[in-house]
């Protein structure tokens, strides 16, 4: 069989970002928390506020670690694997990777040290700042990174001279047609993300009976927050959605599963789109409802899949399912944000089980939604790695073999399979031993239920015991 | 514009950037490379506890050479990086594995073992695989037409696995060094013990590596055997440094040893670039060549005038932050 090296990197670099995105999404999110948080116990001095925060700090670091290595891998695998890419666009993308660096990623390691280990070396006002710089720093981040992946998919700003991009206008390069709605969208499904697997951990301990008071508050906090920013999400995702319409009508098409050019165009709920028969099997649909979304007119024209060559057609299939995964998750997050409300009356959302419960079944939806969100709006460019200009196989490095492409892509999946399970397996020890009085934590395995751990199902007594550190 | 050569301003910033990198987390990665030789855990966790606030900034100036590159040199990154493809795979994965084991071994007791290992062998596989990029960039590339034409392996040879070992010695150098500044009693003792050891080990690789180079590129022969004799004078300060790590030592200063590494760091650092300059894509392309387009480099440069020294200067608060001595047992947090 004869490997190929440009379906390789493109599985490689899916793989990779997929990982490495579910952790800044949850950072995103979290920073803000641990710093309002820290503003709170600041100017309240209710201790409360500082459990949660310490609490938080804890599984924070844990995942803003993996997030950095993953994130390492990101800068040079535009080079090791998309070199004729990185040359093209190097003078719009270097730039914009540069002051990432700059304005984000020092930021971000050098006060995120102050914050793990400067508690009692700085002051606490200090140490407060350090929060809020953290804070800043993964939106500074957020906002490059954005700027630089929305222009592959709107370019605005620059000519290609001789296979290189020159950069016109730096302000339409930068804030380039879809990038303040795919900021945006990213930036909210942050907080939602970050809302959910707090409410959703906070909700196990009230379940537990740890710290009641310091956990309502923090489910209060959430719920309240989701409620506003579930829907909102919903509204911006609609007006990227017709951005996307205006920029890239094949991958709207692909997302609805619309072949032919047409009004009165159904919103489907369920199909197999068939590339190879330019048709669907097993429509179920509304009528019209899909040209009234993006058209706002039931006789809306949309344009389909047939305005385009078929070897220039995204996936559709992949598309398709992928975009109705993104929308029922954030359905159902509406749909649980308002039962909060609901529920809210005399204080019901401390108590209801069934609610509490299924909070904290969700705390893996939204990474899912994020992640099936991704692969919407990436797989939905293909085959164009700069939309309309440039394709994946003449982004590839040209030296680049099939299995020197192998190597790495199963290099990557083993050791990432070895930093996620390990990873996981230390951030539910943090949640399991979260919120107790220090006498309390586990130092075998008799205070919580726990099922056999992973490694090892030896009862020893002096096992892995209570985070010797951060403590 | 004509004033300014924006090239060359960019070669000044990209060569600081990396070596800021080779320092900062070359003595991290040092203490990783003798890991395994530590007295005890109570000097892992000493060294490890040395490290952990600081380690995170240190390796974002790599990051930063990385991205650097790519917005000032673009050839050099679009034609080092599938060069040393494999090379660099090795180098990701042991610096992912180093990074986590600076959280999941604090947090594991059972497998602690395991997060040394992971710590060790990280540090060891990444300082490796960075010595053979000097080695590659030495013997140069086949590139045609801006684009790397040579095949998966061409990076590794005999020369590149020297310089590979040479700078895991240089590392442990610098780790040992920057140890005996931050810890007391056995652990600092150790550190003491095994300096003027890994100065012999780098004193003896740099020596078969600076008469090794002239025969693997005739046109270093010619840059130090030729007309121009005032570059001698970076080897001399880089032995005079050595010197200094050595007395230093004798006389159980804790600051020297560690500046007068840096010294050498430094003076083999500038005599590698002489060697070399202007040339960037050895062995045809120069830092004109590879540069990316003025108005981008210009667009980068008004950012990092300021930014910098900001960044510098956070940076150095840090360090001063976490000053002064790690002591056994003392966790921070």
């Amino acid at each position: 069989m004869e490997l190929d090296p440009l379906l390789l990197s493109r599985l490689q670099f899916a793989f990779v970002i997929c990982f490495h995105t579910i952790f800044p999404v949850f950072t995103i999110g979290l920073a803000s928390y641990i710093a309002l948080l820290q503003g709170l116990f600041f100017k309240t001095h209710n201790p409360a506020w500082d459990r949660l925060a310490l609490f938080w700090t804890k599984v924070f670091a844990v995942v803003f670690g993996m997030g950095v290595v993953s994130g390492i891998v990101m800068s040079f695998q535009f080079g090791t694997n998309w070199s004729n890419y990185s040359m093209a666009a190097s003078n719009f993308l270097g730039p914009m990777l540069s002051y990432e660096v700059v304005t984000a990623f020092f930021l971000e390691a050098a006060f995120l040290g102050i914050l793990l280990f400067g508690r009692g070396k700085v002051p606490q006002g200090v140490h407060l700042f350090a929060a809020i710089t953290v804070a800043v720093g993964t939106f500074i981040s957020a906002f490059w990174i954005l700027s630089a992946n929305s222009w592959m998919h709107t370019p605005a700003g620059v000519e290609l001279i001789d296979n290189r991009f020159h950069v016109t206008s730096w302000s339409e390069a930068i804030f380039n047609p879809s990038f303040p709605y795919r900021f945006a969208h990213m930036a909210l499904a942050s907080f939602i993300t970050g809302g959910f697997v707090v409410a959703g951990v906070s909700a196990w301990f009230l379940v537990q009976g740890r710290d009641p008071e310091a956990n309502r508050r923090a489910l209060s906090m959430c719920l309240w927050l989701l409620l506003f920013l579930t829907p909102a999400q919903a509204v911006v995702g609609d007006f990227h959605g017709l951005n996307t319409l205006e920029h890239q009508p094949a991958k709207v098409a692909a997302m609805e599963g619309h072949w032919e050019t047409s009004t009165n165009v159904p919103l489907l709920l369920f199909a197999i789109p068939d590339q190879e028969a330019q048709a669907n099997k097993f429509e179920l649909g509304i009528p019209s409802l899909a040209s009234i979304i993006l058209t706002h007119s039931p006789d809306g024209e949309i344009p389909g899949l047939n305005e385009v060559a078929v070897d220039e057609q995204p996936p559709v299939i992949i598309v398709f399912w992928a975009f109705r995964v993104m929308v029922g998750i954030g359905l159902l997050m509406i749909g649980v944000s308002l039962m909060g409300l609901i529920l809210r009356r005399n204080g019901r959302i401390y108590s209801q089980r069934l609610f509490l419960r299924a909070l904290t079944g969700m705390i893996a939806l939204p990474f899912i939604a994020v992640l099936a969100g991704w692969i919407v709006t990436e797989s939905g460019r293909a085959p164009w790695l700069v939309y309309g200009i440039m394709t994946h196989a003449e982004g590839l490095t040209p030296s680049l073999t099939g299995p020197m492409a192998l190597f790495s892509l199963i290099g990557y999946i083993l050791v990432y399979a070895v930093v996620f399970y390990a990873g996981i397996y230390y951030l539910t020890r943090v949640v399991r031993n979260g919120m107790l009085p220090e006498d309390e934590r586990e130092t075998t395995d008799h205070n919580v239920h726990r099922p056999m751990r992973p490694l090892s199902a030896a009862h020893t007594s002096f096992d892995d015991d209570v985070d010797p550190v951060r403590s | 514009m004509e004033m300014f050569d924006l090239t060359l301003i960019w070669a000044f910033i990209i060569g600081f950037g990396i070596m800021m990198y080779v320092l900062m987390d070359g003595f991290d990665l040092g203490l990783g490379i003798l890991y395994p030789f530590a007295p005890d855990e109570d000097a892992r966790d000493v060294m490890m506890n040395s490290v952990a606030p600081i380690w995170d900034g240190n390796e974002t100036w790599l990051v930063l050479g990385g991205a650097g590159l790519l917005g000032a040199f673009p050839l050099v990154y679009s034609v080092f990086l599938p060069a040393l493809y494999i090379g660099v795979f090795l180098m990701l994965a042991g610096l992912i594995f180093r990074g986590i084991a600076f959280e999941f071994r604090f947090k594991s007791k059972r497998n602690r073992h395991w997060w040394n290992r992971a710590f060790c062998w990280g540090s060891a596989i990444a300082a490796f695989a960075q010595g053979a990029v000097v080695g590659a960039y030495i013997q140069g590339f086949p590139v045609e037409d801006f684009v790397y034409v040579g095949g998966a392996f061409d990076w590794l040879t005999p020369f590149s696995v020297l310089t590979g070992l040479g700078l895991m010695a240089g590392y442990a150098l610098l780790g040992a060094t920057w140890l005996i500044l931050k810890s007391e009693g056995h652990v600092q003792d150790w550190a003491y013990k095994i300096t003027p050891m890994l100065l012999a080990l780098v004193l003896f690789v740099f020596a078969v590596i600076s008469l090794w180079t002239p025969f693997v590129n005739p046109r270093v022969w010619e840059r130090w055997f030729g007309n121009i004799q005032l570059i001698w004078i970076f080897p001399a300060m880089a032995l005079m440094c050595s010197f200094i790590v050595y007395r230093s030592v004798q006389k159980r200063r804790e600051l020297a040893p560690f500046l007068a590494t840096i010294g050498i760091y430094f003076f083999t650092y500038l005599g590698l670039i002489v060697s070399k300059w202007p040339v960037i894509v050895p062995p045809n392309y120069t830092l004109w060549d590879a540069a990316s387009a003025p108005e981008s480099q210009l667009f980068l440069l008004v950012g990092m005038v300021f930014v910098i020294p900001v960044i510098l200067a956070y940076t150095a608060w840090t360090y001063w932050v976490f000053r002064g001595k790690v002591r056994v047992g003392e966790g921070y947090h």
